[in-house]
Parts: structure tokens; C-alpha cells; sequence
């Protein structure tokens, strides 16, 4: 190397995140783990109190997970002149302002009241919806994720903003069967489906997939190799197929696109918390409702008679689920008004284990 | 598609910016004067609404130099009509344990995306990562070489180990019964190679949860659960109990008789537990939590496999190590992951996750790969039928 050389500046990889430590608020690094115990003193403001007698208070606020940098920054100035810069987000999506002062509550909740993002999700509430990218940023999307999250969030508000339930209420949103985010085990899960096999497109296929790797892709077996033309491709076996789209994930030459079959399916009853009764799958409440977008009334409309049966004759503390085990699956269809068909009888891996193998029968 | 001030018609999109709950189409419209690529990506998702159907594709190997993860590839499949999309990547941005940050930390990350891509993010993506959304390829080093200046990295996709995440533990929680974040921290630091270079059949996550309600939902979503338990008594203050009493609270039937396992009697005066016959679910505590805590003697119970339905369906993670004590949880995982990668990568078919494995070879056989003793913590119940296939060397 010459002297003169200026030399490349080293390129930096590995280094993981940065230290969380170094984002801790003060009263934190004071108190880190020796908080005593905690209350809600209004929906959305939770207060720690520690050990030492210091008391952290937390204002937490809904977002619609998809932010601009402007809104960021607004957060940033909120954290700044409220909570000397510290701010954290939650696992659903939620910003979380963490004060020591707690005369500055009701003046950050009037800020983010006028910048427009509301307080509330703590406790018996419905927090914000767990959810996807949908149509915003997803090849595989049946429907879009963000539309139906604002449209069911905006008919549920009143569930954000007071403790109106008998316990607290998870709602999920995935637009395929990928299901990105916790949507298997959420109280009511919205799911986007496919009902058409994908359409093969064998003029490129050969060209832009690897065969073999698209024949595992698929869950059910049903994809096999074929030539077609000449040139090596695959058939769909129709009846195998249950449209989840992983052969488009790893194959861009299988679409599965299709606005007139492409639409909702409502899932209820599951959980993740260990409370009481044992983490639960959601089941299938509702097969199929169109895409109605901008709003999706179909959908709003069934999630909010959902919730409002659910909240009508739960016993306190009861998540959605175990108010279904207490009162039984035929109650529950019946007190929602929603039919059963044959598509709520599982025909997949163990789907015995779901009939019902006893005497034990309500009326 | 334009009107006048060259901002696309958005009529149906439009619907979206009214009533209570903030907008994501108003946090699309005001990104604006960032980046015309949102002008397009509002352009085509109003196309999307009036046809019902997604534009993008994905594929295409996009990344940064000698990383074979954290950028999604993404492509609009009507390039010619909204050309500003034509390249539309996703960067995975590692958070911070416990998504804890400051506020100069949050402007230096928007003064980067500012620069580098849309100015759209996902605060955070459903993993847990901070999502960059929507960039070119061209800009994917120089986001890269800034964000790593500024101290963040890139986290996990693909067949990589996921960036792990946690809850916020014993930053903000008395029930944290191990410390979260510096667990997630220190695992997150020790697989950056595994993190940033796919080495394995499928992705693999790691979630750490300090206690049994799993705000990050660990028994769901993770292939190695970390969920926080005790071993010993709950903590309990019978003067705060009485006064949750004299609150109003009914604890004959909101607590005793919610317990799963009945091991709580109330007498009007003096709450009594089994402890033996505790099962660690929290709702006793949750509900009483100035009166109940978990107690001393902390750790976590490991559990295996769980996942979401692709490909053979979902899976709720499974116990494999009942508990073990806060101090030897990093060791511990250490070795455990280390046994498990090895049997997972001969073992496992291309795409199938580590519980998907498991439900294929059985868990005895995944037990002897790799060198646990079989436990009745691991089952709900014993099997219940004879199709019992013994070893060569139990009978002669």
C-alpha cells in the first residue's frame, strides 16, 4: 500500500443490535428487577411500583403498525418533552411512553390525542390487531391486512379505549395461510383464503423454478411432475389442492391470485397465555365471507356480533375460547347465529381427535 | 391515475382515512414528500382495492454483501405502470431487546430510511424486527453500511435463524422470572452467524417470555420456547390478600375457583395454596398481583416446536426441559440448540421445521439424538396404544 492511499473505510457486519441497556430509562436501570407490583389506573395507563417505592408509569398508544418517519420523529418529540427521550414499542404494535412524573399523564395523552393516536389496550380491552402486510407488500396476500385492521378497529373502538370486557380480547389478521403473526392462537383470528389452485404458468416455469424443491413445497402432496410441451413442468391434482400458496412462495410461476375466489375466514377461542386453562389453536367459526374492500362490512359486521355475544354472557375472566368450552360449540353458533357446515369438520392430519367421543351432549 | 398536483386518485383509500383509529393510509399519504416510490405504492394499492387482488411479486436474490438474509426481495408485477415500485425491498432492521429505545436512536434510524428508502416502516414486523419497507436495490448497501455506523444491524429470513425476541421482562415486570432481555440480547449476539447466513433446513426462532402469561407469544410462534417459571412457593402477603378482599373482590370465585388445578381454599379470612399441586398458569397472581408473586426460586421451562401451519401444519411448542434456573439458561440453550441444529440439519428435509421433524421420527428418537432423558413433564399422558416398537437390545 502506498502512503497515499486513503485506505477503504472497514466495512462493519455482525455486530447484532445495539446493547438494549443502553435504551433503559433511568428509573429503570434503578429498578431492573425488583418491580413490586403493578395497577391500571386507566385504560391505556399502567403505573409499576417498585421495591424502592419508585413509582414508572407507562401511557401506551395504538398504531397502525405502519409508520411514516414523520410520525417516529413525532413520538421521538413526545418521549422527549414528556419522558426524557426514552419510548418503547410492544409485541402488539402498541408505543409505550414511560414516565416518572405522573403530572405529565393527562398532558401526553391530550398530545397524542390531538396527533391522533389514541391511549387505551390494557387489560380487559381489545389491544391492537396482530397483523400482516397484505396487499400493502405480500405476494401471497388473499386480502389486505392494514384495510381490515383499521376497518374492524374503527367499528371496535369503544373495546380500546374502556375495560368493557370480561377479560382481555386478542384479535389477529393474516392475509394467507403463511399466517405471519400469532394469528393460530389469537381469541379471534381473521384469515385471508384462497380457493383456487394456482394457474401454472408453463411458458416460464422451466426457466425461473427448481422442480424438485416445488414438489416438496407442497403440503399436500399435491403437485407432481409433468411435460408439458417438451419441456419439464408440473400439474396440480386438484382435489389435493387447499390453496395455501406455498408453491407460489417458492415458485413465482404458480399464481393464485383470483378476486372472485379470494376472500375472509373467521377463527375463534385461541390463546397463548398459560391463565387458567392450557394455550389453544382458534377454530373455524365462519369458512368464507367475500373481500369487500375499502371497509369489508361482511367481516366488521361478524367480528362486532362476535364480540358483542362473546362480552354479553362471558363469566369475568373468561377469555372467548374458555367461555366456549364452558358453554359448548352448538351454544356458540347458535347464540352468534352462524351456521355450521360441513367445512367446520376437520378432514386433515388427526382430524378424529375433534370429533366428539362421548355421551356429553348439550340441549 | 393522476390528478392535478400528481398525486394519484386514491377514491377508495380515501374511505380509510376516516373514523377513530389511526390511518396507515394517512401514514402512506404524509411519507410522501420522502419518496415519489410512496406516490406509487399508494397508486397501485388503490389498484389493488378496485381489482381485489395483490400486485407484487417476490424472488430474485437481493441482500448485502456476504449476508444471505435480512432483505426481502420484492417487485411490483406492473412495473410499467407504476414504475417507482418496479423494486420495492424490505430490510429487516434487528430491535433492541424488549423494543426499548431512545429518542435520538429513533431519529438517526429515520434519517437513514429518509435517505435510503421510502420512509415507511413497520414498527415492528410480526417477528420482531423494525422493518424498513420498501427500497431498490442500489440502496441496500448504503442503508446497510450506515445503519451497522449507527450501531444496528440486519436481522434474520429465509432458511437463517430469526432474530429473536423478548418481553419486557425485569425492565417493566414483576413477574419476569429471568431476565429477558439479556437473554435475547446474548443469544442474538451469540447466532450472528447463523443469523445472517442460512445454514439450515428452514428458519428456527428463538422467543423469550419471562413468565406463563408469554406476551410474545413463545408457545406459539417459537421453535425453542423460553417461558419463565418457578419452582418454588408462590410469595404471598396475606394482609394484601385481605385487602383485595375487603376491595370487593370475590376471591372464592374469581380466583379459587379459576384455578386449573383447584389447589387454592379461601375461608373468608385466610387464603391457602398447595404449592405441590400448583401449575405456574398466573391467574391467581394476575388478578392479585399486590398479593401473589411468583416465587424465589426462578428460571424457565424449555419447550420445542412450534410453529404455524406451512407446511404440515401448526404445531404449539412442547415441553423438553421442565426448568432450569435463571444462571445456566444461556449454557443450557447454548448446548441444547447446538445438539438440536446437528440433528435438524442431517435430518431435516428442505423447508420443515425442527417440530415438524420431531412429529416425523417421533420425540423418543429426537430425545436420543440429542442426549435428553425422556421426563412425564414432556406428555399430557402416556400413549394409549399398543403400537409399541421396542429396541433390539431391551429384548432378547
Amino acid at each position: 500500500m502506498t502512503p497515499t492511499s486513503t485506505p477503504k473505510p472497514k466495512r462493519i457486519t455482525d455486530i447484532g443490535p445495539p446493547n438494549y441497556e443502553k435504551f433503559l430509562p433511568p428509573v429503570i436501570k434503578r429498578n431492573y428487577g425488583q418491580w413490586k407490583y403493578h395497577e391500571t389506573l386507566a385504560p391505556g395507563v399502567l403505573c409499576h411500583v417498585a421495591e424502592s417505592g419508585e413509582k414508572l408509569y407507562t401511557v401506551r398508544a395504538g398504531s397502525p403498525r405502519l409508520l411514516s418517519v414523520h410520525t417516529i420523529r413525532l413520538f421521538a418529540d413526545l418521549a422527549d418533552k414528556y419522558c426524557g427521550g426514552f419510548v418503547r414499542f410492544t409485541s402488539r404494535n402498541n408505543v409505550e411512553f414511560l414516565l416518572t412524573d405522573a403530572a405529565n399523564i393527562e398532558p401526553l395523552k391530550a398530545d397524542l390525542a390531538a396527533a391522533g393516536y389514541p391511549v387505551g389496550g390494557t387489560g380487559r380491552t381489545i389491544s391492537n390487531i396482530v397483523h400482516t402486510q397484505g396487499w400493502v407488500h405480500c405476494h401471497s396476500s388473499a386480502t389486505d391486512a392494514s384495510g381490515l385492521v383499521k376497518s374492524m378497529m374503527d367499528a371496535l373502538f369503544p373495546y380500546f379505549a374502556e375495560e368493557k370486557l370480561p377479560a382481555k380480547l386478542r384479535l389477529a389478521v393474516a392475509c394467507c395461510l403463511n399466517m405471519c403473526g400469532a394469528v393460530h392462537c389469537s381469541d379471534i383470528a381473521v384469515l385471508g383464503v384462497h380457493r383456487r389452485p394456482p394457474k401454472v404458468r408453463n411458458d416460464v416455469l422451466p426457466r425461473i423454478c427448481e422442480v424438485p424443491t416445488l414438489i416438496a413445497s407442497c403440503p399436500t402432496g399435491a403437485i407432481r411432475p409433468a411435460t408439458v410441451g417438451g419441456k419439464p413442468s408440473v400439474e396440480v391434482i386438484e382435489e389435493q389442492c387447499m390453496y395455501c400458496g406455498n408453491c407460489y412462495t417458492v415458485c413465482p410461476a404458480m399464481p393464485l391470485n383470483d378476486p372472485d375466489n379470494d376472500g375472509i375466514s373467521i377463527w375463534v377461542g385461541g390463546k397463548v397465555s398459560n391463565a387458567r386453562t392450557t394455550p389453544k389453536f382458534t377454530k373455524l367459526a365462519i369458512p368464507f365471507l367475500p373481500n369487500n374492500p375499502p371497509r369489508w362490512p361482511e367481516v366488521v359486521d361478524a367480528v362486532v356480533k362476535i364480540v358483542e355475544v362473546y362480552a354479553a354472557h362471558a363469566r369475568n375472566f373468561e377469555r372467548l375460547g374458555e367461555w366456549i368450552e364452558r358453554i359448548g360449540w352448538p351454544r356458540f353458533f347458535e347464540l352468534t347465529g352462524i351456521p355450521f357446515t360441513r367445512y367446520h369438520i376437520d378432514d386433515f392430519k388427526h382430524a378424529g381427535l375433534s370429533y366428539a367421543r362421548s355421551a356429553h351432549i348439550r340441549f | 391515475m393522476a390528478d392535478e398536483n400528481g398525486k394519484p386518485k386514491t377514491k377508495l383509500l380515501d374511505e380509510l382515512e376516516k373514523g377513530p383509529w389511526p390511518s396507515f393510509v394517512t401514514e402512506i399519504k404524509k411519507t410522501s414528500d420522502v419518496s415519489p416510490m410512496c406516490d406509487d405504492l399508494m397508486g397501485q394499492l388503490e389498484l389493488s382495492y378496485e381489482e381485489r387482488k395483490g400486485h407484487w411479486k417476490h424472488g430474485g436474490i437481493v441482500g448485502v454483501l456476504g449476508y444471505g438474509g435480512g432483505v426481502i426481495g420484492r417487485y411490483s408485477d406492473i412495473p410499467e405502470q407504476f414504475p417507482k415500485v418496479a423494486h420495492f425491498h424490505t430490510i429487516r432492521v434487528n430491535q433492541p431487546s424488549g423494543w426499548f429505545y431512545t429518542s435520538d436512536a429513533l431519529r438517526t434510524l429515520c434519517g437513514i430510511w429518509e435517505r435510503h428508502g421510502s420512509g415507511l416502516t413497520n414498527m415492528h414486523g410480526s417477528t420482531g424486527d423494525l422493518v424498513f419497507l420498501g427500497t431498490k436495490t442500489d440502496e441496500l448497501e448504503p442503508a446497510f453500511a450506515e445503519l451497522t455506523a449507527a450501531g444496528f444491524d440486519l436481522g434474520g429470513s429465509g432458511s437463517c435463524m430469526r432474530t429473536p425476541s423478548a418481553c419486557v421482562g425485569p425492565a417493566r415486570c414483576e413477574w419476569a422470572c429471568y431476565d429477558t432481555l439479556k437473554l435475547c440480547n446474548d443469544l442474538t449476539q451469540a447466532y450472528q452467524d447463523e443469523l445472517h447466513r442460512p445454514p439450515f433446513p428452514y428458519k428456527f426462532k428463538i422467543k423469550c417470555s419471562g413468565c406463563p402469561n408469554d406476551c410474545v407469544a413463545a408457545v406459539a410462534r417459537a421453535d425453542l420456547s423460553v417461558i419463565g417459571i418457578w419452582k418454588d412457593d408462590i410469595q404471598q402477603d396475606d394482609k394484601a390478600v385481605s385487602e383485595y378482599a375487603a376491595a370487593g373482590l370475590n376471591i372464592q370465585k374469581d380466583v379459587c375457583d379459576k384455578c386449573p388445578s383447584r389447589c387454592m381454599s379461601w375461608d373468608g379470612g385466610k387464603l391457602t395454596i398447595e404449592n405441590r399441586e400448583c401449575v405456574r398458569c398466573m391467574h391467581c397472581i394476575n388478578v392479585m398481583p399486590k398479593a401473589l408473586q411468583p416465587g424465589k426460586e426462578r428460571g424457565a421451562a424449555l419447550l420445542i416446536g412450534s410453529k404455524a401451519p406451512i407446511v404440515a401444519g401448526a404445531l404449539l411448542s412442547s415441553v423438553l426441559v421442565p426448568f432450569v434456573p435463571a444462571e445456566e439458561l444461556l449454557d443450557t440453550i447454548q448446548e441444547l440448540v447446538k445438539r438440536i441444529w446437528e440433528f435438524w440439519d442431517e435430518y431435516g428435509k428442505n423447508r420443515e421445521r425442527v417440530g415438524e421433524l420431531i412429529q416425523r421420527v417421533g420425540m423418543a428418537n429426537f430425545l436420543d439424538a440429542i442426549g435428553l432423558d425422556p421426563a412425564p413433564e414432556m406428555v399430557s399422558a402416556p400413549r394409549d396404544n399398543p403400537y409399541i416398537f421396542f429396541q433390539k437390545e431391551e429384548a432378547k
